[in-house]
């Protein structure tokens, strides 16, 4: 029995066209292409760029070494100086350049909230994959587990974290990525479950393919899009953490070392004489966290199926 | 197409009383598959033909191992090569889906990852099964593309599976079933998500690369123009257990279950004047009485009798095939039915 086998192309003229277009490549470079097409996330990326730079060339920004505090004797109990030729925003109520303080605050609070965010991210992922890949009784105890964590609120589990490790920047960046970990554990474990259901996974085993492999090769791609978008708004998150529990004390005991939470708090006592104190860093983590949420909400659009083509 | 020679070797694959039943918590119990028995002998071509709901798809999973393991109870026995897949352990079983015994499904477009290239879901098996490297792997995921009549499988191995048609990817499918050239190949209605004349091109293919690799073939499908065309063997289904059994060439000239004979008088046919209206079977596959109480397809039948509703069915041989039915058709002549 020989069959000439009709040239499947020949009936379907179309899809050699649709190959060469747009379409081409996969699922993340599409969203990638939808993504540099959505004004809000250029924006996003924008205000997130600009904040990087910031921090990372922050030596050849600032006109002076962070922390010092040379020149306090200007700095009296009911005033503090403004902005003057010298100092482009004035100085702060320790007798620091208040600019330099702010450009040397873009690094510390970035790195607390990338640093704690992948904290989360990394613990949160493993035990949704581990609790969406395997199932069974796995899922159950993984799940009671973050059900637990979910229920020790995050103040209260920083404040702890800190007594153990001491009052640091590390027990900050560990509290506020645990505080995450059940966040990113539920939805990966949620589009994991929901993924092993799907036909080609039934079809992959049919195959004999390795579960291994069917949970990291073919279940973990098609789940982290909601996963990766959660990060980046976590990270908008972090940061106002970051700024809180430092404002509470809970963060680098030295006030010298700029970090914008701690700039707030050292803004309080003279916030009626010098509202530039507050403000100022105030306005630093509110925008470098509406960069990370535009570009997160932009990211979550260009993944989600429902908003393809 | 004449039938490789069946019947006097040992069977490949040799299903026995299975049954699978469902249950879930606080309902009845339902037997999706009720005492199906049939042999498949190695290359040899059967069909397994039904209705949607007749349980066709879940006697192929069962076969595979594939239903869940909660809620889901397999019996009987199903030995393939001499062994009863229904006992082998999960690695066990690994080692003979896809390689051994592989399936084609019936959706091209949810059957295969959207995020992964299909060079990579074609070369996978490979790497899974003999072990070869990731350019090995490709490297025959070209030549298997290119077998299947995929035209430029060199820069169709790097693309995603959105960017091919339904019957690209059902031939994507078809050479991840035939990768490891398996003995038994299980195709689920492979063309039933198709265009009629994509629907042709991809059986093609299928029946070819069968009769290449010598592989056999379970071919399930509701679709008995399909069968026609491919099968030596034909078990009808309906709810849950096979009512006929018989070779192709017997069922298409005296179909003997009055099942059997709505399933081919719905065909419409060339011949037939214009406007004559389709012949359907009536009533729908809901309407089934439970086989422990009579025939379940008494209720659609027209040749019901009391005997039909009051006493349950048998499946015994009759005119060289296996019917279960109290009042067949008359065996002369199959217009009878129309």
């Amino acid at each position: 029995m020989t069959v000439d086998l009709p040239p499947a192309g020949a009936a379907q003229p179309a899809l050699v066209v649709d190959s060469d277009d747009a379409s081409r490549g996969g699922l993340w470079r599409e969203a990638w292409r939808r993504l540099i097409r959505n004004p809000t996330a250029i924006l996003g990326a924008l205000i997130i760029l600009v904040f990087v730079l910031v921090a990372v060339f922050a030596p050849l920004l600032a006109p002076y070494e962070p922390g010092s505090t040379q020149w306090s004797g200007d700095v009296t109990p009911t005033s503090v100086p403004g902005p003057s030729p010298g100092h482009l925003l004035g100085l702060d109520r320790f007798g620091s350049d208040l600019y330099t303080q702010l450009v040397y605050g873009a690094r510390k609070s970035l790195v607390y909230g990338v640093v704690s965010t992948a904290i989360g991210l990394t613990f949160g992922a493993l035990l949704g994959i581990l609790a969406g890949g395997i199932g069974g009784w796995v899922d159950t105890v993984v799940m009671r587990v973050v059900d637990i964590m979910l229920s020790i609120p995050s103040l209260l589990l920083a404040v702890s974290v800190a007594a153990v490790l001491g009052q640091n920047a590390y027990s900050i960046m560990i509290a506020i990525g645990v505080a995450q970990v059940p966040i990113f554990a539920r939805l990966l474990r949620g589009s994991m479950l929901s993924q092993g259901r799907s036909d080609y996974v039934l079809a992959a085993s049919a195959l004999g393919i390795r579960r291994r492999r069917i949970v990291m090769g073919h279940m973990l791609p098609n789940a982290a899009g909601p996963t990766i978008v959660q990060a980046t708004l976590n990270l908008a998150t972090a940061i106002i953490e970051v700024a809180a529990l430092s404002f509470l004390g809970l963060g680098e005991s030295d006030p010298a070392i700029a970090e914008w939470g701690r700039m707030l708090v050292a803004a309080q006592d003279r916030f009626q004489a010098a509202p530039r104190l507050a403000l100022l860093p105030g306005i630093c983590i509110a925008v470098t966290a509406l960069g990370f949420t535009l570009f997160g909400e932009a990211l979550r659009e260009a993944l989600d199926p429902r908003t393809r083509r | 197409m004449p039938g490789p020679d069946v019947g006097t070797d040992e069977p490949l694959l040799s299903v026995r009383n299975l049954r699978v039943t469902f249950q879930t918590r606080g309902s009845r119990a339902v037997h999706a598959v009720d005492d199906v028995s049939f042999d498949i002998h190695p290359g040899q071509h059967v069909g397994l033909v039904g209705e949607s709901g007749s349980g066709k798809s879940v006697t192929s999973l069962a076969i595979m191992g594939l239903l869940p393991r909660r809620g889901a109870t397999v019996e009987g026995e199903v030995s393939f090569a001499g062994r009863n897949l229904l006992d082998l352990s999960l690695r066990e079983l690994r080692a003979v889906r896809g390689r051994e015994i592989s399936m084609v499904f019936q959706d091209p477009m949810t059957s295969l990852n959207p995020v992964v290239t299909v060079g990579v879901q074609v070369g996978e098996i490979m790497q899974q099964h003999y072990g070869s490297t990731k350019g090995e792997a490709r490297a025959r995921a070209v030549d298997l593309l290119d077998k299947v009549g995929i035209p430029d499988p060199e820069r169709r191995v790097g693309e995603y599976p959105h960017q091919l048609s339904g019957g690209m990817r059902q031939r994507v499918l078809i050479a991840m079933a035939l990768a490891c050239e398996p003995r038994l190949l299980i195709a689920d209605e492979p063309t039933t998500a198709l265009d009629v004349t994509i629907q042709a091109q991809v059986l093609e293919v299928l029946k070819k690369l069968v009769a290449d690799t010598g592989a056999a073939l379970l071919m399930i499908t509701h679709d008995l123009g399909v069968v026609a065309g491919l099968c030596d063997n034909v078990n009808v289904m309906y709810s849950g257990r096979i009512v006929e059994s018989a070779n192709r060439r017997a069922l298409f000239a005296e179909p003997r279950h009055p099942y059997t004979g709505g399933l081919l008088a719905s065909i419409p046919k060339l011949d037939s004047p214009r406007g004559s209206p389709l012949t359907p079977i009536p009533g729908s596959p809901t309407q089934v009485l439970p086989w422990s109480e009579g025939c379940a397809f008494a209720p659609r039948c027209g040749n019901q009798t009391e005997e039909c509703v009051s006493r349950t069915p048998e499946l015994e041989p009759d005119r060289g095939r296996d019917l279960r039915c109290f009042n067949p058709l008359a065996t002369v002549d199959a217009g009878a039915v129309r």
